[in-house]
């Protein structure tokens, strides 16, 4: 039993980073306004990108660095698209997905079958040696824990700093932020490329830590999970957290639930992250007028400064 | 003593207009300054060259004896030049202190402290940690005033402050403007409301198509005169036919209990009222006490269960589930405040749009268009109306407010009403037009058919109307009869006191005839 708790505690916090990190960078991009449908593709391209340089320098920094980067420029595609050509945001959104997926499958194809040691686990001394807590709070590597210290960084500049404030009128009225003197466009562009970025750092993460391996679809699907999530969780920090975990969480526990050979079909099991967490999530935010009040208004629409 | 801005021979020249003539104009501080006309007149396009938003084509502009070119509203606000939207610029799921933060210098933490301290000062109820979606109008345009003033300007510009204000709050604002002129800021005060600034201001300058028709000092002026040197002539004094010809009831609500999906929409609450043939009823209120949920449930826009359906009558019949259409048949029309997106559409041609609502009255015959039949109901109607526009093939969205309006009433007048509900007749229509509209509402009213008006604009009701309601917070108060109450009474049951609508005196014969006591303006 304590070994099955251990297991799945822990491997929440594993599996949750790279949707964490997505899906904090989605969060920031809808905030100011663009939907970038994404996420996927650029997921993908900082798995393969991330993966390949780690493989060749044998630096997981740098493998970090290179997902961010390269998921970073296809983020910028997307934000040429809609704030300079505004170009429909859903349609760009999609392309870019699948632009990203292809560029994937391209960087990655050598590499297949290759695997890179994983991220080394950190050293947290006599927390570590705590039984079962330790075991199942203390040993990871250092992603799992800057994952909640970027929440945390998230929520604050969002909700207490000028910078927050700015993002956040954009993707209410572009229109007024404009009429006020803000740079619109550079705002939603930088909080696009910010989103993109996160987004590769996601990606390496699954390629370079979770399962060190490159194979092509391997991101498989958790891109269009962090869409939901964000949309469920109501485009508020914790929210967005809570259901990234819960669905690592059940994602852990249905595995758990296999090993046992209980006698339910594999496909509910399969079905049950997805379902289990919108429910939760829908359940928590049905109150009309934190949606209201935190769903970006403009989110989606394209701006266009005039006089 | 150098004016605070002195502006010499301003003219804007537009592709089919000219916006601004060599206009002059000089504002000093501590003076409140009226700009005076009827819209299009040129107020918005001389406030648009002051801000930094427009460009004049010649003409000087001197900011405190310097002349400058004012390049962009950044540029207009670094220099001491403040302006107070007419259309608010707030955002909505922010605090006020955030949205000051926004605008002015400083943290939010701080600004609240400043916010707090300026309220205080010119009495400018608001809470700084409110969200702006929860305030009312009255109190968005405090955070408004607040910002500018927090923007620390010479030159303070009020955008038609008053149009979305009840007289207590427009008393109010009145105290406030007063005491930041007496602290040595300039106020340029834009209205066409000639008893506002008769009250307010120190100087007027009148606008008339684009050119300076008057220099006058509004205290020694009246309303009439005023009123000469803004439209060029006198305006037609509405006309009422006799009072007591009303008939069967057309239009009755019965204890309606309505709650709007949105929350932060306010519900309504027991509402009852009738409105019968041959009569105007009025609905007074500031807007966002539930007229909008009101007029979308009398109209069908909003539908009510099957089990509900009594509370809406047409013709004591039961309404309240059917859609608009089928109460169009019953001979229910609506003219609603919106006139782009929701009583037309912009970019199709009048004679298409007459198809919105006319459609089941021969402009179509087993689904095909009849484009003669739409083409002369169309061209019957701008006839009618003096509508100023290319002909029915021109788009809606071509045509100015007050002409759009004049033909979207039309269109449901020439459809032949039995109840009319109409939201907002005048808004942002020029004084010529909405004196027509007027006065077609009261002929209508002579011919029997009910008319249901929700206007915020006091003046206009008690022109047009035989009873007045007044809404407040989704309470509908019991109806008084324009003559027996005046702008004071109605003005504190705006502010929810519902037991003294009527003046307690016998009412003086001479305010029997037209209107009340004590309404003047263009209007009255």
């Amino acid at each position: 039993m304590t070994e099955t708790l251990i297991f799945i505690v822990a491997g929440t916090l594993a599996a949750t980073v790279p949707l964490l990190f997505a899906a904090l960078g989605e969060l920031v991009a809808e905030k100011s306004g663009m939907l970038n449908l994404g996420v996927e593709g650029m997921m993908a391209t900082g798995a393969a990108a991330g993966f390949v340089a780690a493989v060749v320098t044998g630096s997981h920094t740098l493998g970090f660095l290179a997902g961010a980067v390269t998921a970073c420029l296809l983020s910028c595609v997307y934000a040429i698209l809609t704030t300079i050509f505004l170009a429909n945001q859903v349609a760009s959104g999609l392309a870019v997905g699948v632009l990203g997926l292809g560029v994937s499958a391209a960087i990655g194809k050598n590499y297949e079958g290759t695997t890179v040691d994983p991220l080394a686990e950190l050293n947290l001394g006599p927390l570590s040696d705590i039984p079962v807590i330790g075991e199942a709070l203390f040993e990871h590597d250092i992603m799992v824990y800057l994952a909640i210290v970027a929440a945390i960084i998230v929520w604050y500049v969002l909700q207490r700093t000028k910078l927050g404030l700015i993002i956040r009128a954009v993707g209410e009225s572009p229109s007024s932020a404009h009429a006020l003197g803000y740079p619109v466009t550079l705002v939603r562009g930088a909080c696009v490329l910010f989103g993109g970025a996160m987004a590769g750092i996601g990606g390496a993460y699954l390629s370079t830590a979770y399962t060190p391996l490159w194979a092509e679809g391997m991101v498989a699907g958790r891109g269009w999970i962090v869409v939901a999530l964000i949309v469920f969780g109501s485009w508020m920090v914790h929210r967005v957290a809570l259901g990234a975990y819960l669905f690592g969480a059940v994602s852990l526990l249905e595995l758990s639930i296999q090993g046992l050979g209980l006698d339910i079909p594999s496909q509910i099991l399969s079905a049950s992250p997805y379902i289990i967490t919108i429910i939760v999530l829908a359940v928590i935010s049905r109150n009309p007028a934190l949606i209201l009040l935190n769903s970006p208004v403009s989110l989606g629409q394209t701006f266009k400064a005039s006089n | 003593m150098t004016p605070l801005l002195k502006l010499t021979g301003m003219t804007k020249v537009y592709p089919s207009v000219i916006a601004n003539d060599g206009i002059d104009l000089e504002v000093h501080p501590g003076q409140i300054h009226a700009v005076l006309g009827e819209n299009g007149a040129g107020k918005s396009t001389l406030m648009k060259i002051i801000y930094g938003v427009a460009e004049p084509d010649s003409g000087t502009i001197e900011w405190q004896g310097t002349p400058v070119t004012i390049r962009n509203p950044a540029h207009a606000r670094s220099l001491g030049i403040g302006m107070v939207f007419q259309h608010f610029s707030l955002f909505e799921t922010l605090t006020v202190a955030e949205n000051i933060a926004l605008a002015v210098e400083g943290s939010v933490a701080d600004l609240t402290k400043r916010i707090e301290a300026a309220a205080d000062r010119y009495g400018l109820d608001v809470r700084a940690d409110a969200r702006v979606k929860a305030l009312s109008v009255g109190e968005r345009q405090r955070v408004e005033i607040l910002r500018c003033i927090l923007q620390d300007p010479k030159l303070i510009i009020m955008d038609e402050p008053t149009s979305v204000l009840s007289p207590q709050s427009i008393a109010q604002l009145f105290e406030t403007l007063k005491a930041l002129a007496a602290e040595g800021y300039g106020i340029l005060f834009i209205s066409h409301k000639l008893d506002e600034i008769r009250a307010l201001c120190d100087t007027a300058t009148v606008l008339r198509h684009g050119k300076v028709t008057g220099r006058v000092d509004p205290r020694e002026e009246t309303s009439r005169s005023l009123a000469r040197m803004m439209i060029g002539r006198d305006l037609p004094q509405a006309r009422h036919g006799a009072v007591d010809t009303v008939g069967e009831e057309r239009l009755g609500l019965f204890g309606l209990d309505f709650t709007p999906e949105d929350p932060f929409a306010v519900a309504l609450k027991d509402v009852s009222m009738e409105v019968r043939a041959g009569e105007i009823v009025g609905i007074a209120g500031v807007s966002g006490n539930g007229q909008d949920a009101l007029t979308r449930l009398i109209s069908g826009e909003e539908r009510l269960d099957a089990a509900q359906s009594e509370w809406v009558q047409i013709d004591r019949e039961p309404v309240g589930h059917l859609g608009p259409a089928r109460r169009r048949r019953l001979g229910l029309h609506f003219v609603p405040e919106e006139r782009l997106g929701r009583g037309a559409v912009p970019a199709h041609t009048l004679s298409e749009n007459a198809l919105l609502t006319g459609h089941g009255s021969g402009l179509s015959k087993r689904g095909f268009l009849n484009f003669g039949a739409m083409k002369r109901f169309a061209g019957s109607t701008i006839d009618d109306f003096d509508v100023r526009c290319g002909g029915s093939a021109s788009a809606a969205q071509s045509l100015s407010g007050g002409n759009l309006q004049k033909y979207i009433v039309g269109r449901e007048i020439a459809l032949k009403p039995k109840v009319l509900l109409i939201s907002q007749p005048t808004w942002g229509v020029d004084v010529g037009a909405a004196a027509v509209i007027r006065q077609r509402l009261i002929d209508l009213r002579d011919e029997g058919v009910a008319v249901l008006v929700v206007s915020e604009e006091l003046e206009e009701l008690f022109e047009i109307a035989d009873r007045l309601h007044v809404m407040f917070r989704g309470r509908l108060s019991p109806s008084v009869r324009t003559a027996q109450t005046d702008i004071e009474h109605i003005g504190l049951a705006m502010t929810g006191d519902f037991d003294h609508m009527s003046v307690e005196e016998p009412v003086p014969a001479t305010a029997d005839e037209a209107g009340a006591p004590g309404v003047v303006g263009a209007h009255g």
